[in-house]
């Protein structure tokens, strides 16, 4: 029951602490879950992050339900995970009641409207510091822009919905991998 | 049934958007025009929202969107949904696969989706550009706060907030 009522305190403080989600909560399940509760040691928490990565979802969920698992099965993954999306369910709630009363307002409007161009600002940024990363990483750079040009076609002018374009290119993937198989 | 449709649609994004965070705003915006629950404004709306109130951005994204849709218990049905593929995999991974998930084979694949995902979160900033964008001033703020992200590196809520305080002040 201690470890349970420990995993939900933590998990709760992580959900209410990150801004940003991902990467952002790695510091402090470092100071919760390595340094003080000692429940994963420093590889095992960098693992969660990777299994995080490629698996789908979010990673802080994945994360969540990780260290709940190893330390208290199903029923442990469960408060972890629970814990950890509190916060957001709270705090979002609450603005989003609040906020909702005050669209009509004019001051809000011009406030909101500059908002979204910071927003739109914002993810053209990571737009740009992604595609950044990811040329960097590829090993078969050609065959990504390819599959991008491709995607931005199908998005575009195609209108094909977000899941299928996942679903197609894992479909690409497959195959670009059994051609490397036959090549070798 | 709303809250099924709510539950089933966002275990959907809950198993494709890979990589978490920008990555589940072109399937809302998918949602948005299939449903016509929230329009775009609302959309870009709830992004700001979510990036600037702590929590990872998919559940708060979830959370709002939901509360959107169906009220509280939708906020609550939306979020249950978009954790629900994790949760179940995580544990499935851990109980039988040990690390196999991230073996090489499946890193491979998951590499070749990943400029796929870059052309979505694409196309999500262009609709909010277009929409937002509608006269020469936010044309301008949105201008002069890409390129200041340049020159002032600072946390995405930093901009965001600047561009609500310009808007206001500039009377958009």
């Amino acid at each position: 029951m201690r470890i349970l009522i420990d995993l939900f305190i933590t998990f709760f403080k992580t959900g209410l602490f990150t801004f940003g989600g991902g990467y952002a909560m790695l510091p402090i399940l470092k100071d919760e879950v390595v340094t003080k509760h000692k429940w994963a040691d420093e590889n095992e928490l960098l693992n969660y992050f990777s299994i995080g990565q490629c698996t789908p979802g979010i990673i802080a969920v994945n994360v969540a339900t990780f260290c709940g698992y190893k330390l208290k099965k199903i029923i442990g993954a469960l408060v972890a995970t629970f814990a950890l999306i509190l916060p957001s369910l709270i705090i979002i709630t609450l603005i989003a009641s609040v906020l909702l009363h005050f669209m009509e307002n004019e001051y809000v409007i011009r406030t909101m409207h500059g908002v979204r161009i910071g927003v739109a600002a914002v993810l053209l940024k990571i737009v740009f510091d992604l595609s950044k990363r990811i040329y960097k990483q590829s090993i078969f750079k050609k065959a990504d822009i390819t599959v991008f040009m491709i995607a931005v076609f199908a998005i575009l002018v195609l209108k094909i919905s977000s899941i299928s374009i996942i679903f197609l290119a894992f479909l690409a993937g497959l195959l670009r991998l059994y051609i490397e198989r036959l090549r070798t | 049934m709303i809250y099924l449709t709510l539950f089933y649609e966002f275990f959907l994004i809950g198993l494709f958007a890979i990589g978490g965070g920008a990555t589940t705003i072109p399937f809302l915006f998918d949602l948005s025009t299939k449903y016509g629950w929230f329009s775009f404004d609302e959309l870009t709306n709830m992004v700001a929202i979510s990036e600037s109130t702590p929590g990872p951005i998919g559940i708060n994204m979830a959370t709002y969107a939901g509360f959107k849709t169906a009220s509280y218990f939708g906020g609550f049905i939306a979020t249950l949904g978009l954790i629900t593929p994790s949760v179940v995999i995580i544990i499935l991974v851990s109980k039988a696969l040990k690390y196999y998930a991230c073996n090489q084979t499946f890193k491979h694949i998951l590499a070749s989706l990943q400029p796929a995902v870059v052309a979505l979160v694409l196309n999500a900033t262009l609709q909010i550009a277009k929409a937002s964008l509608t006269n020469i001033l936010p044309i301008l703020i949105f201008i002069f706060l890409f390129f200041f992200m340049h020159f002032y590196k600072a946390n995405s809520v930093f901009y965001i907030i600047l561009g609500g305080i310009l808007g206001f002040a500039l009377k958009l």
